[in-house]
């Protein structure tokens, strides 16, 4: 899946998406956002960090498939 | 009136008038503009970007909570994406309600609201570099 990536979570990782294989392990969203703070430990010190899972905010429970789309969502800063 | 555009092509008269409404007695307008300083350091401009398709869904979910909570008839907000130079318009919201007390709250609600849920972030540049910007730091 490509995860898309925004602001200074573009910055950490170093590019405006990322591809990534999902293992059987990575189940919900909540799996994959710990899977991406353990590749890359800088998310940790972010203020919050989450997944937007098909467009919406994701609470950790959702159920994700390879073909979902999955953007990291770094503290927001609009307005 | 739900969009995203560039700074140049925000219209505050054209946002105003999306709103107007026979049944409102007021229209709050709420302008958020570059300012140019950022803890005693001079700012240069702001750069904008967004998860486009996400945040017009939860800028629409922001308008349709604030008709329902304030009871406003309308509701427009528009965002800047881009670079934005110091004094230009970042963000315009419009709401239109039967009594100005709500209109007022309104736009509160809309500008708080936006900045904890919809996926814009904000990179400040100075003389001397650049930082991403977190509403609550």
């Amino acid at each position: 899946m490509k995860i898309l990536l925004f602001g200074i979570a573009k910055d950490i990782i170093g590019d405006s998406q990322l591809e990534w294989e999902l293992t059987v392990e990575q189940k919900t969203s909540e799996d994959l956002l710990e899977a991406l703070k353990q590749r890359y430990p800088a998310l940790t010190k972010l203020r919050s960090i989450a997944l937007a899972v098909n467009g919406e905010h994701a609470n950790g429970t959702e159920l994700i498939q390879q073909t979902d789309e999955i953007a990291l969502i770094p503290p927001m800063s609009g307005g | 009136m739900i969009a995203l555009k560039s700074t140049n092509d925000i219209n505050i008269a054209e946002i105003t008038d999306s709103v107007k409404s026979d049944s409102c007695g007021a229209i709050d307008v709420f302008i958020g503009t570059v300012r140019n300083n950022f803890k005693g350091k001079d700012v240069a401009k702001l750069f904008f970007e967004a998860y486009e398709p996400m945040a017009i869904s939860e800028l629409t979910k922001i308008a349709d909570q604030v008709k329902e909570k304030y009871q406003a008839d309308k509701v427009s907000i528009v965002h800047a994406l881009g670079d934005c130079l110091v004094g230009e318009i970042a963000v315009v919201i419009a709401v239109s309600t039967p009594h100005r007390k709500a209109s007022f709250d309104g736009c509160q609600y809309a500008i708080d609201t936006l900045k904890e849920t919809v996926p814009i972030w904000k990179k400040e540049f100075f003389e001397d570099g650049s930082h991403w910007v977190f509403s609550h730091p």
